[in-house]
């Protein structure tokens, strides 16, 4: 069996998050330079060049790409067959502390209010999965994103038009205050809790094997949302979101949840190996 | 691209217009959720604010800490909608000009034309870019609140929409 000391994975998540926060994701920055070139309102075209602008300074000049450094999520997957010296929630929550060290804190008790100054806890996810092998894969929540995410409940009767509808009724509702252009995680299947981790998973889990109706949703969902014309920051435009990623999971005959997880365009992550 | 200063004068909001994109420069005020509580009570209890409102520029913004030899860590807007329960008021004793990200209640809009205030969308997300256009940050009052307390900077030739006009016409989704 193979054996790693949980104190040993601070530093390296640490650095990651560090790194991440001021270097957003690289994929994100590329869907941002094609949609300044193909967006046509004016306002949203400019809007797109600043946040290009403001990525590329970040990442030059080591600052916090956005204020809201946001809360730590981290996705853990740990083989059944590894061994972990220590505490691994410990650890990761140090890793967190470390990384944030100079960055804004922004977590708080939700009844006092009163921030607990570490920007822990850390919400944190386990899986266990086949292997030796720990995984380690973080995302940055911002709150103005965050606060406009949802899930339904709908009925299996709504189909897949129902899903799209969702996500549309989602972004509507949400209009310039995430921060668009945006990227939108989607869960569907499971149950309540199960779709909202899910709507998460979708974002982080990016290049999990899809099965061609997955894409094609996709693809609908896109279209949908950016026929909205809500655009860069609600200016008003052709690109409310750069892209969709949707995970399903299968669910009661009697349920279709949905949960839709809104991801501002400051899209900042990273995925570890131990 | 037009350039004004802050404090704006009443004929200068008079001539912006909904859509506009515009320089500006001058001092500003940030306060988010925990201030402007803070602010609305005072005013309530008949309290002293902590800066002169009358004519005054309200930036929706927490900032990141500055690190060695920094003015001001990154420092972008954030969502205006959740200061609405507070501006009107705020709009009433004196506030004039406010800067945040997204979109206002219909009784912010309301309350922007009856005082002839303007609100100005900056980028979301873009919190590097201001960094470089904040020229001081002096701490101002609730230091107890982090990176909520209430500083006034000085803010140099920045890109701004406005996003509501005195008017009441607002142009965002």
């Amino acid at each position: 069996m193979r054996t790693i000391k949980a104190n040993d994975i601070i530093i390296p998540v640490a650095d990651g998050i560090k790194r991440a926060l001021t270097n957003v994701d690289c994929d994100a920055l590329r869907l941002l330079k094609q949609a300044e070139k193909k967006e046509t309102s004016p306002l949203c075209k400019w809007a797109l060049g600043q946040i290009v602008q403001n990525d590329e300074l970040a990442a030059r000049e080591n600052a916090y790409a956005c204020q809201d450094c946001g809360q730590a999520m981290l996705f853990v997957s740990v083989g059944q067959d590894l061994h972990i010296e220590g505490e691994l929630t410990a650890a990761l929550n140090k890793a967190v502390e470390n990384g944030y060290s100079t960055a804004r804190k922004s977590v708080a008790d939700p009844l006092t209010r009163l921030n607990t100054q570490t920007n822990t806890p850390a919400v944190i996810h386990y899986d266990i999965t086949s292997g030796d092998r720990l995984c380690v894969r973080f995302m940055a929540k911002g709150a103005g994103s965050e606060n406009m995410s949802k899930t339904y409940m709908l009925t299996p009767s709504k189909g897949t038009s129902g899903i799209v509808n969702c996500v549309v009724d989602c972004v509507k509702t949400a209009g310039s205050s995430p921060c668009p252009p945006i990227i939108l995680g989607v869960g569907i299947g499971g149950t309540m809790d199960l779709c909202a981790l899910l709507s998460k998973k979708a974002l982080v889990f990016t290049s999990a094997k899809k099965r061609d109706d997955e894409i094609a949703l996709e693809k609908r969902i896109l279209d949908a949302v950016n026929e909205t014309g809500i655009g860069a920051q609600g200016f008003g435009g052709n690109i409310t979101a750069l892209s969709a990623h949707v995970m399903t999971a299968p669910t009661h005959i009697g349920m279709l949840p949905v949960g839709v997880t809104i991801q501002c365009h400051s899209d900042r992550k990273f995925e570890l190996f131990f | 691209m037009k350039h004004y200063d802050l404090p704006l004068s009443p004929e200068n909001a008079a001539m912006l217009r909904c859509g506009d994109i515009v320089e500006i420069s001058g001092f500003v005020f940030t306060a988010r959720d925990a201030a402007h509580k803070r602010m609305c009570e005072a005013l309530n209890s008949g309290e002293p604010l902590p800066f002169d409102l009358n004519g005054a520029a309200i930036y929706y913004c927490g900032p990141t800490p500055a690190c060695d030899g920094e003015i001001i860590g990154s420092c972008g807007p954030t969502t205006s909608s959740r200061m609405d329960d507070y501006a009107p008021a705020l709009m009433e004793a004196g506030v004039k000009v406010m800067l945040g990200k997204g979109k206002r209640s219909p009784a912010v809009n309301e309350a922007i034309k009856r005082n002839g205030a303007i609100y100005f969308a900056a980028i979301g997300g873009a919190g590097a870019l201001y960094k470089h256009k904040i020229k001081s940050c002096e701490l101002v009052a609730y230091p107890e609140l982090g990176c909520e307390a209430v500083r006034k900077l000085y803010i140099e030739n920045v890109e701004l929409l406005v996003a509501t006009d005195s008017y009441g016409n607002t142009c965002l989704k």
